[in-house]
């Protein structure tokens, strides 16, 4: 059934290289866009839970901004909008992009930001969740707002919520299908192109489906390792005792 | 670039409002049936009814784990050869974009929103399936008045929330040419030239009614607290 992939397509590769290098492309932005989105989550989500009242609105509406448009819109947003309103000597050198470059960054940029509120809410639920007790007890040792939350609030809400963040991840290798609209050359447009190049419909989508199944299973994996590998014992003592214990150690690495 | 012109947009509303009564339909039908289905998915599951329950978690887990535009484009594919095989003596009926669209988002949204109900199912008390048959009510009695009234309600938030991406994915339809809000839009700007001004009016759009129903689903989940405060 799949014997078609190991034919050669018009380029003089075959088909399934063809479908190889759209893995590259679906892997490059789901991991690259999950760091930076992280990133963002992280930021956006201690946002919405400080005292200060400017810095909890402003994390609000990036939240509801991006969470709010379809990916698709966004990424047409991207892609054609934003070249057009930067002035015109930047837009210009950025619509001038070599191919896959011109496409990828857009779908990158878009990927990261969407993502990033989904995760600010995740952060900002978790850290909602952990008792006032361990914010009191923070600034009661004297720590000052920023260590209060990267030493005591954020390594605890990321561990609660690592469940949940494993939706976001599978979320994200899902949409980056969807750069496939401003012309990315990823997995979903390969399948696509090998049906209509050899009419084997059957086997090309097959052979997709195979590889994001096998990506789902990964990620499913991978994310439950690290919740048991990082998860808190109960919620008591024991919790905070092992907090402590292990926190020089995580410092010390990188 | 000279300067944005939304006069164009007000002049093309009303072919962007029947691509938004399209989305909306889309929505609405997809919900409809993707629900029924999605209970009848955990269903099966929760009352481990052998093979249909494997096969309902296989099912569950395959379109889970699979990019909407790669199961637009299956369905885009299968649902002429099956249509074609039950009514048309095996030769491939054509159905064309908006019925593929209405089935794909029906079974891909059951599959989600039966993981919403097969949730609620298992987080509600023993004590209720104990009741329901010391009143000596059916199976199907027991599930229609006592126990699916209460999983829906417990989880309307998060089915709403659901909906909302529902009807954000709705916008995925591009990918099959149909006008739809995103695709009314395109199709105009790939007339007029005008895609800053059509798209922003989109992204304004979507944004609009998406914030009001998050804030519908807030709301919907302050109740629910309060009500079990109480």
């Amino acid at each position: 059934m799949f014997g078609v992939l190991f034919e050669r397509g018009f380029d003089g590769r075959t088909y399934l290289e063809w479908l190889l290098s759209g893995l590259g492309w679906t892997l490059a932005l789901a991991v690259f866009g999950w760091c930076f989105a992280f990133a963002i989550g992280i930021t956006v989500g201690v946002g919405r839970t400080v005292r200060n009242r400017f810095v909890r609105a402003v994390a609000r509406l990036y939240v509801e901004v991006f969470r709010n448009i379809p990916v698709l819109v966004q990424m047409f947003v991207w892609y054609f909008v934003l070249p057009e309103l930067l002035p015109p000597d930047i837009g210009n050198r950025i619509k001038q992009l070599p191919p896959p470059w011109g496409a990828f960054f857009p779908a990158l940029i878009c990927l990261s930001t969407y993502t990033g509120a989904r995760v600010a809410e995740q952060v900002r639920t978790g850290i909602e969740a952990l008792p006032a007790g361990q914010r009191e007890a923070a600034a009661a040792l004297g720590l000052n707002g920023v260590k209060i939350y990267r030493l005591v609030l954020v390594p605890q809400a990321l561990r609660l919520i690592i469940p949940s963040l494993t939706s976001e991840v599978m979320g994200i290798y899902k949409n980056t299908s969807v750069a496939l609209t401003i012309g990315l050359l990823e997995l979903t447009a390969q399948a696509r192109q090998i049906s209509e190049e050899t009419f084997q419909t059957f086997a090309a989508f097959g052979a997709a489906t195979l590889i994001y199944l096998g990506l789902a299973l990964a990620a499913y994996r991978l994310m439950s390792w690290l919740d048991e590998a990082f998860r808190i014992p109960g919620m008591t003592h024991d919790r905070i005792r092992r907090i402590r214990l292990r926190r020089p150690a995580r410092e010390s690495t990188p | 670039m000279n300067g944005l012109d939304f006069g164009i947009v007000y002049e093309s509303l009303p072919y962007l409002m029947q691509g938004l009564r399209f989305s909306l339909l889309l929505t609405v039908c997809a919900f409809a049936t993707g629900m029924a289905l999605g209970i009848g998915l955990a269903l099966v599951q929760h009352l481990e009814i052998p093979v249909a329950a494997q096969l309902a978690r296989g099912y569950v887990a395959l379109i889970r784990s699979v990019p909407l535009i790669l199961v637009l484009f299956w369905f885009f594919f299968l649902v002429p050869l099956v249509v074609g095989a039950l009514v048309n003596g095996g030769r491939p009926v054509p159905i064309g974009g908006v019925w593929t669209a209405f089935i794909t988002f029906s079974m891909f949204e059951a599959a989600y929103y039966s993981e919403i109900i097969r949730v609620g199912l298992r987080s509600l008390g023993r004590g209720q399936y104990e009741a329901a048959k010391a009143l000596s009510l059916s199976t199907y009695k027991t599930y229609r008045y006592v126990i699916l009234p209460q999983v829906v309600r417990i989880a309307s938030p998060i089915i709403l929330s659901q909906t909302i991406i529902l009807f954000q994915d709705t916008s995925l339809v591009y990918v099959l040419s149909l006008t739809d809000l995103v695709g009314a839009a395109s199709k105009i700007a790939q007339l007029n030239g005008r895609l800053v001004e059509m798209y922003l009016t989109v992204a304004a759009i979507y944004l609009a009614i998406c914030c009001a129903a998050s804030q519908l689903v807030a709301w919907l989940r302050r109740s629910h607290q309060a009500a079990i405060n109480r």
